[in-house]
């Protein structure tokens, strides 16, 4: 059984890079991944703005090995696990139990969507080859199997969230002494039909959203995938590199208050953050960083800050939305914003919360609106809050 | 007008799946969120739905949403107003 | 310190018929399961207006977890940070998500949208009740009484939960089933151990 959970690699692919260097590299030059939509083909094209990675199918292709008529969710999701599970260096997996927990939202749905076009003008038509893919878990497993991972494959999708409770039931299974590496985060590509159904709550924004801003209009849709390596105390030792970052604490707790909106004190997101903490055995004070869910939406903003407040006054650490470079990823944003964590430790560095302008009247911090370097940042909070109430924060701290 | 306001209630239950509410339930005056009919914050998107579908009206502005939605009598009294621009 | 957790009520919903704790409470022949749902919900004279708006993977899990609260459970003997649920199904919310893309041509449906997460149905259980504990909805392709029980023990032994509501809700067009199981440390008269041998005779 193994107390702490060290994380041994990291891999990441987001609108603002294909790889771990390329994202790091727009993150501290800010460089928003934001654009006019330009590979979804919607009604919606000139009216939403949306944070697509920067590769088509085909690319993604010859970069991971998997065909381009599967799911674009799933060549995101092997591109950063792969990444993920190189930057770890594990040599030998003969003797490890090794697992892989993936998240996603939307499934196999950018293909679904081509089948049942021309399936509804004739219903002799359309390949079914596009819609096998179609179920969430389905993903998980095209992947495991080019991962080569057998001993345990499975897929959690709580919404937003997704990905942070990918990442934390990863942990449980090495502290429980069912796995010895686990690679969990998760992904999500865009679809239409992520995009028509946020247009009906209408929370996206028109132009780049600003998070935590005192005038954000909503949110801007984004995809990509974010993994990390999980290791027991074991594994750890026998890796040439001593991982220095560990998983200190995790929580989730349900808002119990809508079905899609927050309730307006954030008490789910307090539960949540609360909750870690007490977990890492860290107090307020000792987090450098927060990551923050911050989708820039009225709604969540408002929740988030007040239950930030309520937890930290009157000692705000540093904090950021990395949304406004990737977009929201939905159930990729826990996974992207996990390895943002984690190298915002090694580096000693935090993101800037882009297109800052005025603070929120009902909050008396103001997100950090520059890059800032040469920092000793040892412990970061990573918030995820999904529909169904479903919120959740990770600690990743320096060992 | 109270031809209009009946059509709105029965629009208004049968969008909004509200299977015990009648519409004699529905007082013209009476508000249609929190502390009167209760409805949320997914109801008032479902309205907005319901004034493109039956009154091709377009309500592009969420924040508008909480003035045109306040009432029945507010609404029907938006639908009167913006058929007879065109 | 392993704890030796009870079920201290289930509820099974399979083929038009509802059981709590075993017996069969109420049965309805209709090929469609919306008229069972709604004639149940009549059935247990329940009051909730939101049940009318919920998709049917909701309505059946809600149900289900009204009928397996309503006889035994104290709620107050928990701070609602300590009751959890942990459910598992085989296809997600694919049900509502083809209803919802059949809108999209036209005007897609915002209340539609709403229910294309499976955790929906946790989050109308949390509503209801104020649960704020530990929850998760994970996607199995059958049902898997090991993994429940191997899962809501972690979450007790760890005392990160001291209620827990777990089990299955599957619903896909005519198709549907829940099986949900209330578990706590303490027995009652009526209550099973929480082992894999139990867990799967309730689901059958």
């Amino acid at each position: 059984m193994s107390e702490t959970i060290f994380v041994a690699g990291t891999g990441v692919i987001s609108a603002i890079g294909n790889n771990i260097s390329e994202c790091l590299d727009a993150l501290k030059n800010s460089r928003t991944g934001i654009k006019h939509m330009q590979r979804l083909d919607s009604v919606h094209k000139n009216k939403f703005p949306v944070a697509e990675v920067n590769l088509d199918n085909e690319s993604l292709e010859s970069l991971t090995g998997l065909s381009s008529l599967k799911s674009r969710t799933a060549l995101l999701s092997l591109v950063a696990a792969k990444e993920a599970l190189y930057n770890a260096g594990i040599e030998n997996f003969d003797n490890l139990r090794t697992g892989f927990v993936s998240a996603n939202s939307v499934g196999g749905m950018d293909k679904s969507e081509f089948f049942f076009t021309e399936y509804f003008k004739n219903n002799q038509k359309g390949r079914l080859c596009n819609v096998v893919n179609h179920e969430c878990g389905s993903i998980t497993e095209l992947v495991a199997y080019q991962l080569g991972i057998k001993d345990y494959v499975t897929t959690i999708s709580t919404a937003c969230s997704s990905s942070a409770n990918a990442i934390f039931f990863g942990a449980r299974l090495i502290k429980n002494n069912i796995l010895d590496v686990v690679i969990a985060g998760g992904a999500d590509s865009l679809t239409k039909f992520t995009l028509n159904g946020f247009n009906t709550l209408m929370i996206l924004d028109e132009q780049f959203c600003q998070p935590f801003d005192e005038n954000r209009r909503g949110l801007n849709l984004g995809e990509g995938a974010g993994y990390v390596v999980l290791v027991s105390e074991k594994v750890a030792n026998t890796l040439n590199k001593s991982p220095f970052i560990k998983l200190s604490g995790y929580c989730n707790a349900n808002d119990a208050y809508h079905q899609t909106a927050s309730s307006p004190d954030g008490n789910g997101s307090f539960l949540a953050m609360s909750g870690a903490l007490k977990k890492s055995g860290l107090k307020p004070e000792d987090i450098n960083y927060i990551n923050l869910h911050g989708t820039g939406t009225q709604n969540n903003d408002i929740a988030e800050g007040s239950a930030i407040k309520r937890l930290f006054s009157p000692i705000y650490p540093k904090m950021s939305s990395t949304k406004a470079f990737t977009g929201h990823t939905l159930g990729a944003s826990g996974g992207i914003e996990a390895v943002f964590s984690i190298l915002a430790i090694q580096e000693g560095i935090v993101y800037p919360n882009l297109r800052l302008q005025t603070q929120m009247k009902e909050l008396p911090f103001l997100p950090e609106p520059n890059f800032l370097q040469n920092l000793n940042i040892k412990h970061v909070l990573s918030n995820s809050f999904g529909f169904g109430g479903n919120c959740s924060s990770l600690i990743f701290s320096k060992i | 007008m109270d031809n209009l306001l009946l059509e709105l209630k029965k629009q208004i239950i049968a969008q909004l799946n509200l299977q015990d509410i009648k519409p004699e339930d529905i007082s013209d005056d009476l508000p249609l969120f929190a502390e009167g009919l209760g409805l949320d914050s997914i109801d008032a998107l479902e309205l907005i739905v319901l004034l493109q579908q039956y009154y091709k009206i377009k309500l592009t502005n969420a924040d508008d949403g909480p003035k045109v939605f306040r009432t029945v009598k507010t609404m029907a009294e938006y639908i009167e107003n913006h058929q007879t621009d065109k | 310190m392993i704890l030796d957790l009870n079920i201290t009520s289930s509820c099974l919903i399979k083929k038009d018929s509802v059981y709590l704790n075993g017996k069969k409470l109420f049965s309805y022949l209709d090929t469609a399961s919306t008229n069972f749902l709604l004639s149940a919900y009549r059935f247990f004279e329940m009051n909730y207006p939101k049940f009318y708006k919920m998709d049917n993977l909701c309505k059946l899990g809600w149900l289900a977890s009204e009928i397996l609260l309503k006889e035994s459970f104290v709620k107050d003997k928990y701070v609602p940070e300590e009751i959890g649920v942990v459910l598992l199904n085989k296809n997600s919310s694919l049900n509502t998500d083809l209803k919802f893309y059949q809108t999209i041509n036209e005007i897609p449906s915002p209340s539609l949208f709403v229910y294309t997460l499976p955790n929906i149905v946790i989050g109308e259980i949390c509503i209801r009740n104020n649960f704020k504990g530990e929850t998760a909805f994970f996607i199995f392709k059958k049902f898997n009484s090991e993994f429940i029980q191997q899962y809501v023990n972690n979450l007790f032994n760890n005392n990160i939960l001291q209620a827990c509501i777990c089990g299955w809700v599957e619903f896909m067009d005519d198709d549907y089933k829940a099986v949900l199981l209330l578990i706590e440390k303490d027995k009652s008269s009526i209550s099973k151990p929480f082992t894999i041998f139990n867990i799967n005779k309730m689901y059958h």
